[in-house]
């Protein structure tokens, strides 16, 4: 009586996903992660034997450095601001969408994903142009509502708030997508029963859709903070980081050490302390809404 | 980027073409087209505008060498320098490259440049500040191309006010001239516009004083050595003093328009700033504002050695047509040329005879300081290094640290800056870069 050794054929199904992840995730995490242990720069780049293991040199190096408190102080900023707002501005669209009086939903619903499927670099060229401090539509708006025009993109106090308006823009859509699908997933009868009951709109929406949207947040919310913390493309596009490192965020700054300066080791470093305040962010929202649930 | 077939292309239409032409088509689908010999396409990186204009000059190179084609692919200079490096990394580089000054130490660490020593004529014609930057180890691994520096842009009127009728040569007189401007001119009014936010006036003050900067053959910072305190207190003065007042870069918004109204009479800018002048600048205004080169400790000062150079990359593999592009680019007629394209200014003095050059306002005092310019360290990290005398330059400007204070963190951080150097040299390693 021969036998195989029992493997479990869903194994087999899995196996080239599995080889894919690891060949193209898994192995390069274990790269960057011995990587952030050294001093690869670019003296290592033109020799390999330049290259010096350094332990935890660059973690210490970079709690030292302020421009790394500044970049996390920025990403901090446009998370707690743009997370939020994000969020919020969602769930009011979703909520439009969704509602029963509404005709023509899928169109709407198709005109407000529209800017998430955009290519980022053309939405970057237009929202120049509406920011541009003299010709641009934001600054004619606010003359006609009798303000002074705001240097958007070149004063250090506005740079940010404009790098969030034009992301939450960006990104609403997905999000709302999600939430209709939530909204749609709450059983009619609930709000039947409600109405039998007298509970107005509100009463309505505070006690049957927030509660049963509760597993939806959760995932919109990681999903979102989880997305801005990596904020990098649209102050890339729009400011490289200005005016006055306004606008900075870790993952730029780790694009600009790592292969603007070629500063590999380092750059690696400020990758994994990223990756561990996403981890320490999503985890500690898991547990609160898990303790809420 | 798909423009491989390209060249096949273009020799298969120019063959057929020319065929018609001479013999009737006939003839060419009974001989069967052979294509002529491909000759040698390089392929050129320039950045921004400089990289849009060079084309026009282009024609000219083609013409004069029938068998070499240049491809040119611009990059923004937002982009450049990753570029540059990531295409080493990728063992992808062009055969040609534009190189900011500054960054000839750190492609000569990489052992990236073919050394141009005595392939080129006319070095003796550069301004010899220039081509110091360009050295590395004793070996040309770049030609300077179009060439900046920093002088003074200043208010004739204003000064006159405060009876110069010549702009300031010295510290001393230069500190006068601002306190007579200061006590003239009304709240909210300055003799000098300075960011505190930019590297370049300490240490453009600390190179006048004498200060290298570094020491040691580049092993060590050198900010608590005489000279560059020195300087430095001369550069922390002007703000004591009133002179300019503690702006950011970032919060000068509408530098022209406070020009334009005298709150500042001097400003230390580069030549990019001579267009932008006579564009923004209102018409009765053009004829007060005037350049000078930099006052120094005794006498005119030195500035630093910046632009543009070309260089031919190992990767290269029609070394020799690349270096004969650098050479057109090189001549003195198309420096001028180029200079007509883009405003930029020709790294070669025989260039600067030409009439278009001679002829032009403002230039001549660009000219004079050209001559005394000295470029930054030649040492791959420099960049890094500006950076740290930028920012606690800024911090005692806005009084978080005291001027001891500064200098000893200055000289912690760029040691730190510079162990691998350390490391590199105590193994007998050249580690690339000159050393001052």
């Amino acid at each position: 009586m021969m036998r195989g050794i029992p493997m479990n054929p869903a194994l087999a199904f899995i196996a080239p996903a599995l080889i894919l992840i690891g060949v193209f995730f898994f192995l390069p995490v274990v790269g960057a992660l011995l990587l952030s242990f050294t001093d690869f720069d670019i003296y290592a780049l033109g020799r390999l034997d330049r290259l010096r293991f350094v332990g935890l040199e660059n973690y210490r190096r970079l709690l030292a450095d302020p421009r790394f408190w500044t970049a996390l102080k920025n990403t901090v900023h446009f998370v707690a601001v743009g997370g939020p707002l994000s969020v919020l501005v969602s769930l009011g669209a979703a909520l439009l969408v969704n509602h029963r009086q509404v005709r023509y939903p899928g169109l709407f619903r198709t005109l407000l994903f529209l800017p998430v499927v955009t290519t980022l670099a053309a939405v970057a060229v237009v929202w120049r142009y509406l920011y541009h401090p003299r010709h641009g539509f934001l600054n004619y708006a606010l003359g006609l509502l009798g303000f002074g025009p705001i240097d958007w993109l070149g004063d250090p106090d506005w740079a940010m708030p404009a790098i969030i308006l034009m992301a939450v823009w960006k990104n609403f859509g997905f999000n709302m997508v999600v939430f209709i699908a939530g909204l749609q997933s709450i059983p009619r009868r609930l709000y039947e029963a409600a109405e039998i009951d007298g509970a107005d709109g509100f009463s309505q929406f505070r006690y049957i859709t927030l509660p049963m949207l509760a597993p939806t947040f959760l995932f919109v919310t990681i999903i979102t903070l989880i997305g801005y913390f990596q904020l990098f493309a649209e102050p890339y596009l729009m400011t490289q980081g200005g005016p006055a490192e306004s606008t900075l965020s870790v993952a730029l700054l780790m694009f600009q050490e790592g292969f603007r300066w070629w500063n590999l080791g380092y750059a690696a470093a400020v990758a994994f302390v990223l990756f561990l305040i996403i981890l320490a962010g999503a985890g500690l929202q898991a547990r609160w809404r898990g303790r809420r649930a | 980027m798909y423009f491989f077939p390209m060249p096949a292309l273009l020799a298969l239409t120019t063959c057929v073409v020319g065929r018609l032409r001479f013999t009737g088509w006939l003839l060419a689908v009974l001989t069967g087209c052979s294509a002529p010999p491909p000759g040698d396409t390089i392929h050129f990186w320039a950045m921004g505008r400089e990289g849009e204009a060079v084309q026009v000059l282009l024609a000219e190179f083609e013409r004069r060498h029938p068998g070499i084609r240049v491809r040119v692919q611009q990059i923004p200079w937002s982009a450049a320098h990753e570029k540059l490096l990531t295409a080493f990394a990728g063992d992808a580089l062009p055969d040609v490259i534009q190189l900011g000054n500054t960054w000839v130490p750190e492609f000569a660490a990489l052992d990236a440049l073919r050394p141009l020593d005595d392939r080129i004529d006319g070095v003796a014609d550069l301004f010899p500040g220039m081509l110091e930057g360009s050295r590395v180890e004793g070996r040309l691994l770049a030609l300077p191309w179009y060439v900046d520096t920093r002088l003074l842009f200043y208010r004739q009127d204003i000064l006159a006010r405060a009876g110069y009728d010549r702009p300031p040569v010295t510290w001393e007189g230069w500190r006068e001239a601002m306190a007579r401007i200061k006590d003239q001119s009304g709240p909210d009014h300055y003799a000098l516009l300075l960011p505190i936010n930019e590297w370049q006036a300490p240490v453009i003050l600390a190179l006048q004083a004498g200060s290298g900067l570094l020491r040691d053959t580049a092993r060590y910072g050198d900010f608590r050595g005489p000279a560059f305190r020195r300087a430095f207190g001369v550069y922390l003065d002007m703000f004591r003093q009133g002179f300019a007042p503690a702006l950011a870069e970032a919060q000068m918004s509408n530098l022209y328009q406070d020009f334009a109204q005298g709150r500042f009479a001097f400003f230390i800018t580069g030549p990019w700033n001579i267009g932008e002048f006579q564009r923004r600048l209102p018409p009765a205004l053009q004829t007060v504002w005037e350049t000078a080169p930099l006052p120094g400790p005794e006498g005119p000062g030195l500035s630093l050695a910046g632009g543009s150079s070309l260089a031919v990359t190992r990767a290269s593999r029609h070394p020799e047509a690349a270096l004969a592009l650098i050479r057109f680019l090189a001549e003195p007629g198309q420096q001028a040329a180029f200079y007509r394209l883009t405003g930029d200014l020709p790294g070669r003095r025989s260039a600067w005879d030409q009439p278009e050059l001679r002829n032009a306002p403002h230039l001549d005092a660009f000219r004079q300081q050209l001559a005394a310019v000295t470029p930054t360290p030649g040492i791959p990290e420099w960049e890094r290094i500006a950076a740290q005398i930028a920012f606690h330059a800024e911090k005692v400007v806005r009084g978080e640290l005291s001027e001891e204070q500064a200098l000893t963190e200055l000289d912690a951080a760029v040691d730190r800056i510079l162990a691998k150097r350390r490391w590199l040299l105590s193994r007998g390693a050249a580690p690339g870069g000159s050393s001052p």
